[in-house]
């Protein structure tokens, strides 16, 4: 009964001192707000291009044209050749009159013209769609499977692809970097914002203490506040990522520059980065509050 | 019934000043006792022993039955709660209102809250701070935030009142009425009162106990109505 009572009375306390220490809590809160926002953007930035990455990484494909003039035997040597290969992921196999049949449900026009061609006629070749494990070796794959016997054609976007993944690589090494290291510098910034509040307390938690409250009766409220500071300042963070994010992302039709480049959706990404600001809030309001008393509680 | 025994105690600050020497004294419950001495003396000393602000020494005290000296800090907090302490500078919590104040006293017990409203209006009657219950201290007088500071010291009716020197900021008009109170207070509750004082015209006035000190020792100790004047 006690403890309930001292719970209550400690989240009351913790309610009362944020409102009456009005211009303290805001210095502590617009702290956690600009880390926050920092977090969130680093956040959002280092996920899409993660995103742009894996998507890129999962559309390259080396297309391989076989000859026109290839038969059953030739075909399945090539197969036997490619499973050879160590950096093959899989392949799929598309014959002439596929291909064929996929340009004529695409492009009507194609249709009229493809359509009248007899088999034997066909200019198209049998291909090959090829997914290799890793690639940054895209190229030298692309030149060993040229070697092979019957070969026609190997296309992969040479160039383009890797010049995009080096790009995003830079790009996401830095962003992680540069949120890494921002992060520590405002957690540190808050931590001592929230230090000082409670210092100029000090005086306060005397008080306290001269009248008779234990070390947790003066701990907890502070621990409290730290929480609700840390949630309050998770407020306009969330606002930029779930509305600021959303509105991004519709503003781009849900890329970047070319198709290729996809953004993440925002649901439910922005709900679980709000999560993790939120969560980031409380913690290093809590721990800062916490860490700032026990200085002073000390007999 | 002892309410105070020191006994061959010493206090000496860590940066090696020596502040009380050899100091031997038994103080009865409900005695009004008054503390004096030049400055530096060793007056505030001797009473934050008491309160268990700073550890003697060297010496014994027993406070109320409970050996200070021998107190572990965590537990601080229960001699705390069975003395009241009054200060020159009030010690008032700033963000809370008169009333807040004094229940903070009790809330930290964790008594009901029934109780709390009942003790905090009953002492606020007391030192007739009842209309003033919803004010901040910034907004009263330096007279009416002590009588705040010792409703508060009082609300859990302790055993004994410890206060140094509590008329220190007021005139004298002023410090005559405080003094009333703490003489109340002696009498109708029986509350064992302690109080360090540079104000010999009220230690004159009062006619009670007077201990005096000087450069840390207990020099002399006049039993009540034998003190006649003493230049510190
Ligand atoms: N925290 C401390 N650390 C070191 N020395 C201290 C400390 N507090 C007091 N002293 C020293 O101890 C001696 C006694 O101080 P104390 O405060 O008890 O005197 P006092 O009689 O209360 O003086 P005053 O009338 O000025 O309040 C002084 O020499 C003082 O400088
Ligand atoms: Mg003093």
């Amino acid at each position: 009964m006690k403890l309930f009572r001292a719970f209550f009375r400690s989240i009351r306390d913790a309610f009362k001192s944020v409102v009456r220490n009005f211009s303290l809590s805001l210095a502590s809160i617009s702290c956690i707000t600009i880390t926050l926002i920092i977090i969130a953007s680093a956040i959002l930035i280092s996920f899409n291009v993660k995103n742009f990455t894996t998507e890129i990484e999962n559309d390259v494909t080396i297309v391989v044209f076989l000859d026109y003039d290839v038969v059953e035997e030739d075909r399945i040597n090539f197969e036997n050749e490619i499973k050879k290969l160590d950096n093959i992921d899989s392949y799929t196999f598309k014959s002439k009159s596929e291909v064929t049949q996929e340009m004529i449900d695409e492009y009507d026009t194609f249709g009229e013209i493809l359509s009248s061609w007899e088999e034997n006629e066909n200019p198209l070749k049998d291909t090959y769609n090829i997914k290799v494990l890793d690639v940054n070796k895209i190229g030298e794959t692309a030149s060993l499977i040229k070697k092979i016997d019957r070969v026609s054609l190997v296309q992969y976007g040479e160039g383009l692809v890797e010049q995009l993944l080096q790009v995003f690589g830079a790009v996401q090494n830095i962003t992680i970097i540069a949120a890494v290291s921002l992060i520590l510098v405002t957690v540190f910034l808050i931590i001592n914002t929230i230090k000082l509040t409670i210092f100029s307390r000090k005086r306060e938690i005397s008080i306290m203490r001269l009248v008779g409250a234990s070390n947790s009766r003066i701990k907890f409220p502070f621990v409290i506040e730290g929480i609700i500071l840390g949630i309050i300042g998770s407020i306009i963070p969330i606002v930029f990522t779930i509305w600021g994010y959303g509105s991004l992302y519709t503003h781009f039709g849900g890329q970047l520059f070319s198709p290729i480049i996809k953004l993440v959706k925002p649901m439910p990404f922005a709900m679980y980065t709000s999560a993790i600001l939120l969560i980031t809030g409380v913690i290093v309001g809590m721990i800062g509050s916490a860490r700032a008393v026990r200085r002073y509680i000390k007999i | 019934m002892e309410m105070v025994r020191m006994k061959n105690v010493y206090k000496t600050y860590p940066n090696g000043v020596g502040a009380i020497y050899d100091l031997n004294l038994v103080i009865e419950k409900g005695e009004f006792v008054f503390i004096i001495g030049g400055s530096g003396s060793g007056k505030s000393t001797l009473i934050k022993m008491l309160y268990r602000e700073e550890k003697p020494s060297r010496g014994e005290i027993i406070l109320g039955g409970v050996t200070v000296n021998k107190l572990r800090n965590s537990k601080v907090y229960k001699l705390r709660r069975k003395i009241g302490v009054v200060f020159q500078d009030y010690k008032l919590l700033p963000k809370l209102t008169v009333y807040e104040n004094v229940a903070f006293a009790l809330e930290v017990t964790g008594a009901d809250s029934k109780t709390i409203r009942k003790r905090v209006i009953d002492v606020l009657t007391k030192v007739g701070l009842r209309h003033k219950a919803n004010t901040y201290p910034d907004k009263l007088s330096g007279g009416e935030q002590q009588r705040v500071a010792i409703a508060r010291a009082i609300v859990n009716d302790p055993k004994i009142l410890i206060c140094d020197e509590p008329t220190g900021n007021l005139d004298a008009t002023i410090s005559m009425e405080i003094m009333k109170c703490l003489v109340d207070i002696n009498k109708e509750l029986g509350t064992t009162v302690l109080m360090v004082t540079h104000d010999i015209d009220i230690v004159k006035s009062m006619k009670k106990r007077v201990l005096l000190l000087k450069e840390g020792r207990l020099v002399k100790d006049y039993p009540e109505g034998k003190f006649k004047n003493e230049t510190i």
